[in-house]
């Protein structure tokens, strides 16, 4: 599974990223997240790409799982 | 009340208070306008001397606070910057320049729509193409670097700078300019303008919203959900308009506008193609500069220092069109925008040994 860090990517840098990683790997994405806007963004782009998605949330960031 | 409801509800209630401040005394089809206002701004603390445009828009002092407030409320607040400081103040005053030609920011633009002011498809044609441009550099690794956290101080500034703007506000010391006539006379009660910008500033704060993310999102993602904000911004704004009698369809004599098609493409094209460099629209910008994010911050202050030079260089154009030095910064403008986003494209080919 591949995983990847947007921490301190401004919009729409963490869903470019997401987007790239599920180019290369469609079977999900682990990524590290450090603010709800990117978190928010991030989520509905998975969802509407046909993903389930878990969030943890840690201190400072989240790590969202997004499976196929 | 979250997601697609919740932003057309902004949209629509950001399209009624902007008609809303047209009817309390704000220009024509200019209740909102981000570029505008620190345009009138920057006037008023002399940064230019445009007599008919200076006031210390207090929907500006609202937009930032009553994003800081609710970002606070809601734990988003956080001090952050030190993303590629100088490339966002200079692509701010591009954005700045390019809404002068134009005669408005893309939210104005949405509201001159909703107005009936045709001049404004021009500029749309060529915000939607400036951001196709944009989105093509994203696409082949655009970035301007993360940014990090700060010291819990530095997000503070900004709100605390806007606090200092309402006192010079309220108190009108002689070195503040006030416009005796033309748009910057043209004004709502500060109070009123002050509560109109808080609530948008809360609004645009919890949905993010953000006119130049709509159109890039959907050409990224196919993702509607900004585009939706910015319809329903036009739409309502338009009822509103048919409500108070304000709506007044065609090209001539729209007020606070210029029937030049190219320039107002062009213009826009700029603002659209150097907001997606900066991630979002000058609203947007204003609204993370009240979240603590202080890149935002400082595309703000370009976007001040570019409407200094549009009126002391004679850049912005006036109701009669754009001006000759108008219309030779936008080629500089563009030509700039090529190479920030060429060189800032990490996937585009490079000759230097990085």
């Amino acid at each position: 599974m591949n995983k990847i860090d947007t921490c301190g990517m401004a919009c729409p840098q963490p869903v470019l990223m997401t987007k790239k990683s599920l180019e290369e790997n469609p079977e999900g994405v682990d990524i590290i997240v450090d603010n709800n806007t990117a978190k928010e963004n991030i989520k509905r782009f998975l969802e509407s790409a046909g993903y389930t998605v878990s969030i943890t949330e840690k201190e400072d960031t989240s790590i969202i799982e997004a499976r196929k | 009340m979250d997601g697609k409801k919740g932003i057309v509800f902004a949209g629509g209630l950001i399209g009624i208070i902007a008609v809303l401040l047209v009817f309390f005394g704000n220009p024509p089809n200019m209740g909102f306008c981000i570029a505008c206002f620190l345009r009138d701004t920057a006037g008023a603390v002399g940064l230019h001397r445009a007599e008919a445009v200076q006031y210390i828009r207090p929907e500006i002092i609202g937009l930032v606070l009553g994003a800081f407030f609710i970002s606070h409320k809601n734990k988003e607040f956080e001090s952050r910057g030190g993303s590629a400081p100088f490339t966002r103040f200079m692509l701010g005053m591009v954005v700045m320049i390019g809404a002068l030609i134009f005669l408005g920011c893309p939210l104005r633009m949405v509201l001159r729509l909703g107005g009936g002011d045709l001049n404004a498809i021009f500029g749309m044609i060529g915000f939607v193409l400036g951001i196709f441009v944009g989105v093509q550099f994203l696409n082949r690794g655009f970035n301007l670097k993360r940014n990090y956290k700060m010291h819990g101080i530095e997000g503070y500034i900004f709100p605390a700078v806007n606090v200092g703007l309402l006192v010079l506000l309220l108190t009108a010391p002689a070195f503040v300019f006030f416009s005796e006539k033309g748009p910057g006379s043209l004004t709502a009660p500060v109070i009123i303008s002050l509560i109109a910008g808080l609530i948008v500033g809360a609004l645009a704060q919890k949905t993010r919203l953000c006119m130049v993310g709509g159109t890039r999102d959907m050409i990224l993602f196919k993702d509607n959900y900004l585009l939706i904000g910015f319809v329903s911004i036009i739409v309502f704004s338009f009822i509103t308009n048919l409500i108070f009698g304000y709506f007044n369809l065609g090209f001539n004599n729209q007020p606070i506008a210029h029937t030049d098609g190219l320039w107002n493409f062009l213009g826009m094209a700029l603002v659209g193609w150097g907001s997606v460099l900066l991630g979002g629209c000058p609203l947007r910008q204003l609204i993370l500069s009240g979240e603590g994010n202080t890149d935002s911050v400082v595309s703000i202050m370009g976007m001040l220092v570019g409407a200094g030079i549009s009126h002391n260089f004679g850049l912005a154009s006036s109701t009669a069109g754009a001006t000759s030095n108008g219309k030779i910064a936008v080629i500089i403008c563009f030509i700039f925008l090529g190479i920030i986003s060429y060189f800032n494209s990490d996937n585009l080919p490079k000759t230097t040994t990085e």
